[in-house]
């Protein structure tokens, strides 16, 4: 177990530096950069070789992501074009809020999820068609259009939440919860519909394998066999699919933080992409990648404990 | 030297597509929006730019089919060229992902090696890299071109994409026309080209079309951040955010918006399912479903004879006249009025091929049929107790009154806990003790079942031991409960020949040490010959023949008796065609009304196959469904 953690540490520091590399290779692409996009196109050549020569941007690529690496190294992630701001600065600011919603959705989306999957599979009939019928709607309904039908019915129609903005939990933690209801359910209904699928199918494997005949047929009741054997085997396939869920989440963020107008990763992302803002994506790459790498840990220590046949073997 | 040939499948799959209503509709719906797209200029009802003022915000009228928006610009001219941004989308994303996937996923499955290993570990690289923030940085690097954030959305997917085609191939390479093409000499190429990407094409249509579906919501909800063509060009997202802007006071605006989007993606995604579906129905060999049409008369329960019957006394278990059906709006017969019973302390094999019913009567005699099966007709009584039917007292001899013992033993056993939690589980169940004094009792049961190191099986997790162990470790378990009857459903089969004498060796200490009975259902002579007291035949779901074992296998009174005795199965497979019997088992619902082995028979006459046979006594207290008794008798002592 301890093997896979460093594994994985040591992985994630490659990760960071592939998906940052990324950006920087496909920068190199274009002609206009930084200092043009500042001071515009009307900008005079002279003023714009004096801003490149400041920012670094005349170097040869490859010595501006050294350098970018050193600061990385560091924790210094450089400052936003568009605002002059430390990006540490700004990732410190608006973490804790994508982190919020991320994990409020992750565990509706396993709660509900398995919880409905479980009814489904042992009760055939309508909630089964239910749930068949809604996962195909929450497959094809795009979140953020869910998102906005919440606003329109329980923000601007009911006035039972706040249509826009985010309440930090320095400021009660009630307004803060209630601030975060809207935008993690829109987050999260088409995964759960995902879940409860997926819970409902390896539940309905799981019933029918020699071990649960065999287990009816020793006298263990039905409720110990369903609860204990069933579930803990059929939360062994689903385990992956939730953590493929959360990583979902990440982009699920992105179009929910401006739907709600909520100050996060998710939507300065956007806003700096619109801007052309760099160091600001460059600094947001590190983050969702140090978020998607914790995410897959978790997940794999998860599967790890769930699963002896894993166990043993490592 | 003519090269082997894959069954032609693009022309199938299109057939069994063309099956599927909802894949015809889903196809229709995509092929209707492409068009629409593509002719917007010459069909479009009016221009997507043309303002009005004057019939904003109309709900759908005969001038505007979907109302107007907010400046009063036509809802269905904008949707239609809107179309073209996004499903151009679709298509850019979607050209990139298959121009990466589709080679590197063959070649990889194929080639394997080195290159497998290196493409498997880029895949692992890129699939961690946090896709969308990749492409709102290509949207920031090359000015906001959706077609360099639809073709990064390619390239970042091909990564999964790669993965699955790859596993699809991989499958596929062990499959003997493939490997036959290797053998005749066919060069790599060729045999990707004509062998292997035909056989994968149904796997790349149905991941294309998932992938359309996504890729159309990564589109449209990049327009709708305001990426790509800014306003006032129409795109769908973007027509989804004006929408949003205008919530309260002309929400129709959303249903249009956001339909078609939604008509859009479930069109991709029920194209993708219905693919699916015909793929895996190519795969699957179906056998005709078997009719119970004239020639072959249902299994009626009219007017057929009463069988003899035997009762003898103070039976454990008596089965008596036990039907049993599976299905629920056309159940079907399979099993059909068996009777036997079983003195404590008494082995009794039940015999026939596979199909015959064994399995499954069985599984009755505790209650365990699974999903879809049911009793239809007989009792079962269990200690002077009738059982059939009655829920709560089926539960209450489970365990303690009959136990089970299944086919494989590396299956029986739950694979997340260990072999000691498991046994523990049972024994505090039926002695309702102490942890400490279950894990003792438990040791114990392991200790009796002549396990060399019980203690180490005891920590061990299910895939950490031997099928002879694990099978041992199942008998412990059915133990717990003392029971006093144990079904053991071919319990040897699947282990090896000295393993198997083994078990069966415990199996009858066991049974002299306690005085517990058995019902051994097999296939195996040589099991029944060394194990059995008594022995019942079934074929068709009927019983055949009952005797004791020594008579029964020395002077078989039904044709179908000595055919198995002769063809001995000894390491004949299940499912394999006996030697001296020509033909199967007739499979439930084809039963023919006479006899059912007449098919099969070589004594067979006319009147054999014009009414139901009965089970009669055929003398010495043995019971034979057979009217040739006496011509199958004399047959063999001539």
């Amino acid at each position: 177990m301890t093997m896979m953690i460093i594994r994985r540490l040591l992985m994630s520091l490659v990760l960071i530096l592939v998906s940052t590399a990324t950006i920087f290779v496909l920068m190199s692409f274009v002609p206009g950069d930084a200092a043009l996009a500042i001071l515009g196109e009307n900008a005079t050549p002279e003023s714009v070789a004096y801003l490149r020569e400041q920012l670094g941007l005349d170097l040869p690529l490859w010595t501006q992501y050294a350098n970018w690496t050193a600061g990385l190294f560091q924790g210094d992630l450089g400052t936003s074009i568009y605002s002059g701001e430390p990006v540490t600065k700004l990732l410190a600011a608006r973490m804790g809020l994508t982190f919020s919603l991320m994990l409020g959705s992750t565990i509706a989306i396993a709660v509900l999820g398995v919880l409905i999957g479980l009814a489904s599979a042992l009760r055939e009939g309508w909630i089964g068609r239910t749930i068949d019928a809604l996962s195909l709607v929450g497959f094809a309904l795009p979140s953020f259009w869910i998102a906005i039908v919440l606003v329109g019915i329980f923000a601007v129609g009911l006035k039972m939440f706040p249509a826009t903005g985010y309440t930090p939990p320095a400021a009660g933690v009630g307004p803060w919860l209630t601030s975060l209801v809207l935008p993690v359910t829109a987050m999260s209904l088409s995964g759960i519909t995902v879940i409860a699928k997926q819970m409902r199918d390896s539940v309905r494997r799981e019933l029918d394998r020699d071990y649960v005949r065999v287990l009816r047929s020793t006298g263990v009741s039905e409720p110990r066999i369903v609860l204990l054997h069933v579930v803990r085997n059929a939360s062994i396939p689903t385990t992956t699919l939730i953590g493929l869920m959360a990583v979902g989440a990440l982009s699920g963020a992105v179009f929910i933080e401006n739907v709600f107008v909520l100050p996060g990763l998710g939507s300065l992302v956007t806003s700096a992409a619109a801007r052309q803002d760099l160091p600001v994506i460059l600094g947001i790459g590190v983050a969702f990648t140090a978020i998607v790498i914790l995410i897959n840990l978790v997940v794999d220590i998860a599967y790890v404990s769930l699963n002896p046949k894993v166990r043993q073997s490592r | 030297m003519k090269s082997p040939q894959p069954r032609t499948h693009s022309a199938s799959l299109t057939r069994a597509l063309l099956r599927k209503p909802l894949g015809v509709v889903s196809a229709g719906v995509i092929l209707v929006l492409i068009l629409a797209a593509l002719l917007a200029p010459w069909i479009a009802p009016y221009d997507p730019l043309a303002q009005n003022m004057l019939i904003a915000r109309q709900g759908p009228s005969a001038g505007h089919w979907l109302g107007t928006d907010l400046l009063g610009r036509d809802l269905l001219t904008r949707l239609m060229y809107g179309g073209r941004d996004s499903l151009l989308g679709v298509a850019q994303g979607l050209g990139v992902m298959l121009i990466i996937a589709v080679p590197t996923g063959i070649l990889a499955a194929y080639v394997r090696g080195w290159f497998d290993r290196a493409v498997l570990s880029i895949i692992d690289i890129v699939m961690s890299i946090p896709g969308i923030l990749i492409t709102l940085a290509s949207l920031a690097i090359f000015s906001n071109s959706m077609l360099a954030a639809m073709v990064t959305v390619g390239v970042l997917a091909s990564a999964a994409f790669t993965r699955v085609f790859r596993s699809a191939v991989l499958a596929q390479r062990q499959e003997p026309f493939v490997q036959a093409a290797v053998v005749t000499g066919l060069s790599t190429w060729l045999i990707l080209l004509r062998h292997v990407l035909p056989q994968a094409r149904g796997t790349i249509l149905v991941q294309a079309s998932l992938f359309g579906a996504a890729t159309l919501g990564i589109q449209t909800g990049l327009s709708f951040l305001a990426f790509g063509p800014p306003p006032p060009a129409p795109t769908w997202g973007g027509m989804v955010a004006e929408a949003a802007a205008a919530i309260q006071s002309f929400p129709w605006m959303f249903i249009p918006t956001g339909g078609v989007i939604v008509i859009a993606t479930l069109a991709f995604g029920l194209l993708g399912d219905a693919l699916r579906d015909a793929a895996a129905e190519q795969v699957q060999v179906r056998p005709a479903p078997a009719q119970p049409g004239a020639a072959a008369a249902p299994a009626s329960l009219v007017g057929t004879p009463d069988d003899d019957r035997m009762p003898r006394t103070d039976a454990l278990l008596r089965v008596e006249d036990l039907s049993v059906t599976f299905g629920t709006e056309a159940p079907l017969t399979v099993v059909d009025r068996v009777s036997f019973d079983v003195k404590p302390g008494e082995i009794v094999g039940i015999v026939g091929e596979s199909g015959s019913g064994k399995t499954v009567t069985a599984l009755a005699a505790i209650g365990l049929l699974g999903r879809g099966g049911a009793l239809s007709g007989g009792t079962i009584t269990f200690d002077g107790k009738k059982i059939s039917g009655d829920r709560a007292a089926m539960k209450e001899i489970r365990g303690s009154g009959i136990a089970y013992i299944s086919q494989e033993p590396l299956i029986a056993l739950d694979p997340s806990f260990t072999i000691g939690f498991q046994l523990i589980e049972v024994v505090r169940l039926h002695d309702k003790c102490s942890r400490r004094q279950a894990r003792e009792r438990a040791l114990e049961l392991l200790n009796s079942m002549r396990l060399a190191d019980p203690e180490r099986v005891f920590r061990s997790y299910p895939h950490q031991i031997s099928g002879g162990m694990a099978q041992r470790v199942v008998i412990a378990k059915a133990l717990a409960g003392r029971p006093q009857l144990l079904i053991a459903d071919e319990p040897t089969t699947a282990l090896d020949v000295t393993v198997q004498a083994e078990i069966l060796s415990l199996l009858g200490s066991i049974r002299d040490e306690t005085g517990m009975a058995i019902i051994l259902v097999t296939h195996d002579w040589g099991v029944v010959a060394e194990t059995c007291d008594r022995t019942v035949v079934m074929y068709a779901g009927q019983v055949v023949e009952e005797a004791e074992v020594r008579e029964l296998i020395n002077a078989p009174r039904h044709p179908y008796t000595r055919g198995l005795l002769a063809s001995d199965p000894h390491g004949a497979r299940r499912g394999d065609i006996l030697p001296t019997i020509g033909g199967v088992v007739p499979p439930p619902g084809s039963w023919p009304a006479g006899c059912r082995f007449a098919a099969r028979c070589k004594f067979a006459q006319p009147e054999c196959r014009d009414q139901p046979i009965a089970l009669a006594d055929a003398g010495d207290g043995r019971m034979s469904r057979c009217i040739r008794v006496d011509a199958l008798l004399e047959k063999v002592t001539a």
